[in-house]
């Protein structure tokens, strides 16, 4: 398997070839984490820190316990509570972290390109774990390994992105992924959530949800913002609901074998009616976070192979 | 099934572009046939015109009723008597309400109210933000579906750019139309007079026309960058007429409108302080009126509107800065309007086009034509009667009009809503 690249900062790097290495090489990872002896030693040795600038409790303990399950020294670093505070630049923090030789930077920041910064700046592997609205490329690689589990195949499909597109770098990511895998797009919101700019990525753009349902193979909704609801983007969470929340009703002009998604962590009512969310038979979102797991183990063992060079 | 044939009339067809004699046959509340010369015979009742005027009833875009909140000033039922004797069949309702009309909830009252009391069509406006505050945009979508056919924060403007825009663009998406207050606030902010030789000689806090053609200017950028669909609901200006001619000839989905009392009242006529006569925005010199009643005539402003706004004798009794603007004008708009057709500035089909078929087109009613299938939404008036107006004669709640004691021509005769009298002068 071959794996050109010596960071993982975006699916805009990606070929085809890459997605499918990275894909395949996880679904190896998925048997293993469902055996009861879990442990592998890739990456035994090798230090892995987990750089987080904005709060997040589901993708840290995904990247962590990748990290300890393929023998990596794991450590967090919860970056809000510390030198950010006291005034050092990200390039600062970046050289001082690369003076006690990580092997493996997981990188989250609420600015998008900061993380493509900070990877300038240092001689290890870097993840990106989320920068601001730009990529999200662990979470597009689970979402496509989801997909290709559930459907047979990661291509030809049509595909649903719903909700706040503009804000979401899980949209801009996924957008990316399925596109070079051949898939078709649409993209379902309110224009204030959906620009029309984004039709100039090939991707479809439908403000009426009923409209852009239908037929679709599978349905991905996306988190809002508790910020944006009231009044802002869209008028309120019930309207929103109405229009654009995923329920029974809606998913039924989608194809009758579509599945749903969702990132996490869901707003029950809002964005996705909460016994929807829990039907075993349409959706896949509790599959979504064990293909974490798995991608994020296959991708730092890619990046751990190519470390020898650069050392 | 009714049947009413109207002879001997005088028909004033806006869609045309008509004013000549002829007949009207109205079934089933809608126009069924019409022709000139002698009426043919039938069953039903005839209505004989006496050679009166007969043209659609008037369709008045932003009429304020004060129900919820100071139903003191005007409830359903007065506004409702004023209009059918005024010969509007139609009144598009304000949501500067107290409190506003900015949620499905107020909307339902409200609508349940009207149309117990009414007996001309109510069409509600919602508000465009919530509370009219310009921090949040209504729910715009559960609005519609309750009945609003238009969304209008009113006279306050939405300062906010980026809220505004993220409202246009939400609208768009539905097909709502969005009717705003072109006028830059920051400049027009505590002005009771335009700025002028009139203001520095009586000493009122003034603002410049310039703030009209500044808010439009920005409100047309907007629409650009939106694709909105938008009416300004009132342009004033002589100032502001290039910029809403170019938006047009650009294509952008904009009308304009404008009020009866700009069209036949100036700044002057404010001397001695008569609060009556403040409306906002407020009056203009007399070239800026005379450049709007050419801007109706050639039909770059498209709606004439009262801007009905009923206020009682203590808002008004009180020094000109600190009177409540606005003007009762259901009653008063067809002979207020009658005075351009005397001074041979505008003809009859043309001023019903403004009155009549523009806003009824802008929201998409079938209203607003003597064509067959139309509704038969008719008044019936003679132009030429003079009068001297009392305002005590006025059927609203509130009778801050500015034309108390002035001598006007023309007087509405009867009024027909889906076929039935609801007005008829004794």
């Amino acid at each position: 398997m071959e794996f050109a690249h010596r960071h993982l900062l975006g699916i805009e790097q990606l070929s085809q070839a890459d997605i499918t290495t990275i894909l395949d090489l996880a679904e190896t990872y998925v048997d293993l984490n469902r055996r009861a002896a879990k442990r592998s030693d890739v990456l035994a040795g090798l230090t892995q820190i987990n750089m987080f600038f904005e709060n997040s409790t589901r993708t840290q303990a995904s990247f962590e316990l990748a990290g300890l399950r393929l023998g990596a020294d794991v450590m967090n670093m919860s970056m809000q509570a510390s030198s950010i505070k006291k005034g050092e630049t990200l390039i600062d923090t970046a050289m001082t972290l690369n003076a006690m030789h990580p092997d493996l930077l997981v990188v989250r920041h609420p600015h998008s390109g900061a993380v493509d910064l900070l990877a300038q700046k240092v001689n290890c592997a870097v993840l990106n774990a989320g920068d601001g609205r730009h990529e999200h490329p662990t979470q597009a690689l689970l979402d496509a390994l989801t997909i290709r589990r559930a459907k047979g195949r990661l291509h030809r499909l049509n595909i649903a992105i719903c909700g706040d597109v503009a804000h979401s770098r899980v949209a801009r990511s996924n957008l990316i992924l399925l596109g070079k895998m051949e898939n078709r797009i649409r993209l379902i919101g309110p224009p204030t959530l959906v620009p029309a700019q984004f039709a100039k990525f090939g991707a479809e753009v439908y403000d009426d949800m009923r409209e852009g349902l239908q037929g679709v193979d599978v349905v991905m909704m996306l988190r809002l913002q508790k910020e944006r609801m009231d009044g802002g983007f869209i008028p309120s969470e019930r309207e929103y609901f109405y229009r654009y929340g995923l329920d029974a009703e809606k998913l039924a002009l989608a194809a009758p074998d579509a599945i749903v998604m969702h990132p996490g962590p869901m707003n029950r009512g809002v964005e996705i009616d909460g016994t929807l969310a829990d039907d075993i038979n349409r959706s896949v979102i509790q599959e979504q976070v064990e293909m974490g797991v798995a991608v994020r183990m296959a991708a730092m063992e890619l990046l751990a192979r190519n470390l020898g060079g650069t050392a | 099934m009714s049947a009413t044939l109207f002879t001997n009339a005088r028909l004033i067809d806006p869609e045309a572009g008509t004013d000549g004699p002829g007949w009207l046959r109205v079934e089933s509340g809608r126009i069924v046939a019409r022709g000139e010369g002698d009426a043919p015979g039938g069953n039903g009742a005839r209505v004989d015109c006496g050679g009166r005027c007969l043209a659609p009833g008037i369709v008045d875009i932003g009429v304020k009723v004060c129900e919820p909140g100071e139903r003191h000033k005007e409830s359903y039922k007065t506004a409702g008597l004023a209009a059918a004797a005024g010969g509007v069949t139609t009144i598009v309702t304000r949501p500067d309400t107290t409190p506003a009309i900015d949620t499905p909830e107020t909307l339902e009252f409200v609508t349940r109210r009207a149309q117990a009391d009414t007996p001309v069509n109510v069409l509600p406006m919602a508000a465009l933000t919530k509370g009219r505050a310009g921090r949040e945009m209504t729910e715009i979508g559960f609005l519609m579906d309750a009945g609003a056919v238009a969304f209008s924060d009113c006279d306050h403007v939405v300062a906010d750019t980026k809220v505004f825009s993220r409202a246009l663009t939400y609208a768009r998406s539905l097909g709502a139309l969005v009717v705003a207050h072109p006028q830059e606030p920051g400049l027009s902010a505590g002005a009771a007079a335009t700025s002028g030789k009139f203001a520095s000689l009586y000493g009122l806090p003034a603002v410049s026309p310039m703030a009209e053609r500044m808010g439009l200017d920005r409100d047309i950028a907007l629409l650009e960058m939106t694709g909105a669909k938008y009416h300004a609901d009132q342009i004033t200006t002589a100032r502001a007429l290039p910029a809403l001619e170019r938006a047009k000839r650009n294509g952008l989905d904009i009308t304009a409108g404008t009020s009866i009392h700009h069209l036949t009242l100036n700044e002057l006529d404010v001397s001695g302080y008569r609060t009556f006569f403040k409306v906002k925005p407020p009056l203009r010199s007399e070239d800026d009126r005379q450049a709007v009643i050419e801007a109706v005539r050639t039909g770059l402003i498209d709606t004439i509107s009262s801007m009905h706004t009923p206020q009682d004798e203590e808002s008004k009794r009180l020094p000109f800065e600190e009177a409540a603007a606005g003007a009762v004008a259901l009653e008063t708009l067809l002979p207020a309007a009658l005075r351009l057709y005397h001074s041979g500035q505008l003809d009859l089909p043309t001023l019903w086009r403004a009155m009549a078929l523009n806003p009824a087109r802008r929201l998409g009613l079938e209203a607003g034509r003597l064509a067959e299938g139309a509704p038969a939404d008719l008044v019936l008036f003679d132009p030429d009667v003079p009068f001297v107006l009392d305002r005590f004669t006025l059927r609203s709640k509130s009778q801050n009009t500015p034309f108390d004691g002035q001598r006007l021509q023309g007087r509405v005769l009867a009024s027909y809503v889906g076929g039935a009298r609801v007005y008829r002068r004794d």
